[in-house]
Parts: structure tokens; sequence; C-alpha cells
């Protein structure tokens, strides 16, 4: 009962969002300052991590192939592939579920209960739309972004670890990140993520138009949101995969 | 002018505002006065529209406003300015983005034309040279001063204060409440102001309407309270020890 109440609300305020904007030039300044805040703050997370997968799926696809019978190269094909069928889609939307979730979850709940949505509806302003509709355009334009940038990233760690250290030799790791690519896996991942963007912000945002009470509340939304989130991305990953790949 | 005719409000089961009428008239600052919880800001908000009421009539002036759709009650909007309990500038904005905030959204005008309504508005509620600074660098007092800055940006018709002086000292709450008064008067705007303040009632309050337990209980001048004959108003008016101190003698 209490789920298909908040199903509702979820929907009702996204019916807000998507209402006819005010005034276009003003939402053109909130996507700028949005792109900044979701997308290039998080080039940082995205590049650490990435670099750092993309070297430890190279040490443990070589660790557990190490058989004669079997061309090192496979090693290059395995970290590509796993990159850019989960990691760099989904796996990195889980991580970007808790960074930027729980960061707009606690704007957006702050302003309402400092009664700052309220003085943007006093002056006639549709506060959904006005703060939602803007991080809703940022993410979903950015995340595929973030998500290119990941695979290139991993895929440069794991070449990174076979210069380091004697994994495989860079050559055959170099052979086999080419060796039979499907292009396709790219738009796949791309389309995920564009799900997953979505999902994020407009549950996290959720989560934070409709805190109440005071700065505990606020904490407690931003958490609800990153779990939230989190398993609707998992959710919607099944979903997706099923539907794509079948 | 605005008229409000037997409004009425739950929240769930519990009755917060029950069968509230009342005038609040132009050029006069309107006071509600009641004790914390008595349903103060609710009514402020439901009259503003940000609480939809149950029962009742909002009229301002020959406007049904509570009957209007949200994008229909634009026009009245534009028309209202309303400073909230804490001041509810917007973080992320310097004091001069949130005060030209209003003229963004509604004006046309050139950046130059705005900024001199900014400083002129500022200027007004006496704070200067802060354009630059973020509401986390000022002090409570001047945070209200912004708000009040904020709201009369547009020239508004109405205006809505919710509890001004709660949390200053009483010298500075006293200038922000004439502020507000002399703002009304200069202006010729229907202000309606919340408090629990009996200092503001005395200094501004040129009609009170007194709320208990989400009740209109009394209605006059501030001439008229101290004489009342209302018993919860009574003991409201003289709860502070200073004022019983004072009737000891
Ligand atoms: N959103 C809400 N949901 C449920 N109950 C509410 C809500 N807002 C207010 N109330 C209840 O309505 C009553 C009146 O609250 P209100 O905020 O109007 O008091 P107030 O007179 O403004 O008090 P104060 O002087 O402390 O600001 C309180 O009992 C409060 O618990
Ligand atoms: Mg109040």
């Amino acid at each position: 009962m209490k789920f298909l109440e908040q199903l509702g609300k979820y929907f009702y305020l996204l019916s807000k969002v998507f209402a006819r904007p005010e005034k276009i030039r003003i939402y053109y300044k909130q996507i700028l300052r949005e792109i900044e805040n979701l997308g290039i703050n998080s080039f940082g997370i995205v590049i650490i991590v990435s670099v750092f997968v993309g070297a430890v799926i190279t040490i443990q696809t070589n660790y557990n192939i190490e058989n004669p019978l079997l061309p090192s190269y496979l090693v290059g094909v395995t970290v590509r592939d796993s990159l850019l069928l989960e990691f760099s889609s989904t796996m990195m939307a889980l991580i970007l579920a808790g960074k930027i979730g729980s960061s707009i979850s606690s704007e957006i709940g702050t302003m309402r209960v400092t009664e700052q949505i309220d003085a943007l509806e006093i002056m006639g302003v549709n506060s959904a739309s006005y703060l939602i509709l803007p991080k809703i355009i940022a993410a979903v334009f950015f995340f595929p972004i973030l998500s290119l940038l990941s695979m290139f990233v991993g895929i440069f760690g794991g070449y990174l670890i076979c210069l380091i250290a004697d994994v495989v030799p860079p050559s055959d790791y170099i052979y086999g990140i080419q060796y039979v690519f499907y292009p396709h896996y790219v738009s796949y991942a791309i389309t995920k993520v564009v799900f997953y963007a979505f999902i994020i912000v407009t549950v996290s945002s959720f989560h934070g138009y409709y805190a109440s009470g005071g700065a505990l509340e606020v904490g407690k939304s931003s958490t609800k949101a990153v779990v939230h989130s989190s398993i609707l991305v998992l959710l919607a990953n099944l979903v997706l995969t099923k539907l794509i790949l079948s | 002018m605005i008229e409000v005719r037997n409004i009425s409000k739950r929240f769930g089961e519990t009755v917060v505002l029950s069968d509230i009428s009342v005038n609040f008239e132009q050029g006069k600052t309107n006071l509600i006065i009641g004790q914390s919880g008595s349903g103060k800001t609710v009514l402020l908000k439901s009259i503003v529209g940000l609480h939809d009421i149950d029962e009742g009539e909002i009229w301002f002036g020959d406007t049904h406003f509570n009957s209007l759709a949200f994008h229909e009650r634009k026009e009245i909007r534009k028309e209202i300015g309303m400073l909230f309990q804490g001041a509810a500038l917007f973080d992320s904005s310097t004091v001069e983005q949130n005060v030209m905030f209003p003229l963004d959204m509604f004006t046309n005008k050139s950046y130059e034309e705005k900024l001199d309504r900014v400083n002129f508005c500022l200027k007004r509620v006496n704070i200067e040279n802060v354009n630059a600074l973020f509401p986390a660098e000022l002090s409570g007092g001047m945070k209200k001063r912004v708000g009040i800055a904020r709201a009369i940006a547009l020239n508004p018709k109405y205006l809505f204060c919710d509890e001004p002086n709660s949390g200053l000292d009483p010298k500075t709450g006293i200038l922000i409440d004439n502020l507000i008064k002399e703002i009304t008067e200069e202006y010729n705007i229907t202000t309606i102001v919340n408090t629990h303040d009996m200092n503001s009632v005395i200094e501004i309050g040129d009609k009170v309407i007194f709320i208990y337990e989400g009740a209109k209980l009394w209605e006059g001048t501030k001439e008229e309270i101290m004489s009342t004959k209302c018993k919860e108003l009574n003991e409201f008016v003289f709860a502070t020890s200073l004022a019983k101190k004072l009737i000891k003698y």
C-alpha cells in the first residue's frame, strides 16, 4: 500500500517536472551548472575507479586462464568485453548513484526543509521542473560520456599493468583488445547508461523533494536515495539486458 | 485586500485550522498572533496556496484564488512577496542573485536595469555592499533583510511575513518590524505578518487576529488588545514574566 502511494507520488512529481518550462534561458544556465556538478566533477572518480578495475581484471583473468593452450591475447579480449558489457555501464552507474544520488537528494532535501522550495513556488516557479529537469538533461547527456571515458581509461589501466608488471606481453594485450570487436557492445552500454542516468536523478530528486523535518530526515532521505536508485539500476540492468540481447 | 472566508485545513485526521474568516486590509500591517503550534504558519501558507485548503474561499481582491489551477495562479503569485521564517534564501546563489531571481524569472529587463532594482531594494532594507556575499556569510538579521528585499523586488501588492523577528535580538526585531510597516505604508501593500512577539503587536499591529488551537478567537487593534476580555488572549498577552511583574506594580 505504502509502495503504491510512493509510486503514485513519484509519477506525479515526474508529470510536474515535464510540464512546460517557464523561461528557457534560465534553464540553460541551470543545465550548464548541473553539467559541471554532476558530469565534470565526476571525471575524477570515474577515472580512478576505472584504471584500477581495468588493471585488476587484467591480473585476475591472466591468473585464471594460465593455460598453455589458451592464447594470452584472450586477456585483452576479456578485459575489453567486461568493461564494455558491464563495468563501464552498470558498475559505473552504481558508483555514480552513491556520489550523485546522495548529493542530489541532500541538495533538494535541504531546500525543502529550509523552505527554499516554498519560496520558489510562491514566486510562481514550478519548483519541480526548475530544480529537477536541468539535472535530468545534464545527466542523460553526460553519463554516456562518462561511460565512454570509463571504457577507454579501464582498457588503458589494463595496458598499464601489462607494462609495469609481468602479466601478459603488452603487444598481446593490444592485439586482444582489437580481436573480434563488436561495435554494438558500445551502443548497448550507452543505451543502458541513459536509462540509469534517468533513474538515479529522478529517484534521488524524489527522495529529496518529499523530505520533511530537519537535517536528520535529509540525511535519511539521501541514504534512501542511494539504496533505491542502486536497486533500480540493477533491476533495469536485468530487464534491459534481456530486452536488448534477445 | 485579502478576504478569507470560512477556511478549514486538516492534515490527515488532525484539524489544524477550523472555520477561519477574516479580512486583511490594504495599506495596513495585519498581524496573526498565537502560541507556537496554534496554526499561524499553516494559515499563512494556506492563504498563499502552498497548502490546499479543505473548505472555504480565499479572495485576492476580486480573484477567487483557491479556485484557480496552478498555472492560472501565476498572475497573482507575481504580486505576492513572502518572507519565510528562516528567510529561505537560495544557498547556492549570492545576495545579488537572490534578489534578482524574481526579476530574472518574470521580467525581460537588461542586466543593468535589474541590478539597479536590486541595489534599490537592498538600500531600502538598509544593507549595502553585500551583493557578492552568500547567505551563509550573513547574520540572521541580514538574512531577513535580504529576504524582504527579494520579496519586494517585483513591487508586490501583497506581502507575507512568517515570524520576521524570530531569532533576533529585541532591538533588531523592532527594526525589522518597523521596516515592514514602513514599506507597507509607502507602497500601499496588503501585509500579513505572523508573530508571537507582543513587542511587534504594540509596535506595528494595525489589525490583529488571535489564533488559538486553529480557530480565530479574537480580532481587533493593538489598542483594544490590552483591555480584552478574552481569557486565552489575556493569558497570551501577559505570558511573559516581565509583563506579570509590571502588572503587580
Ligand atoms: N505538513 C504538516 N503535516 C502535518 N501536520 C502539520 C504540518 N504542518 C504543520 N502541522 C501541524 O499543524 C499545527 C500548527 O503548526 P504551525 O506550523 O502552523 O504552528 P505555528 O503557529 O506557526 O507555530 P510556530 O510559532 O512555532 O511557528 C502543528 O500542530 C503542526 O504539528
Ligand atoms: Mg510558524
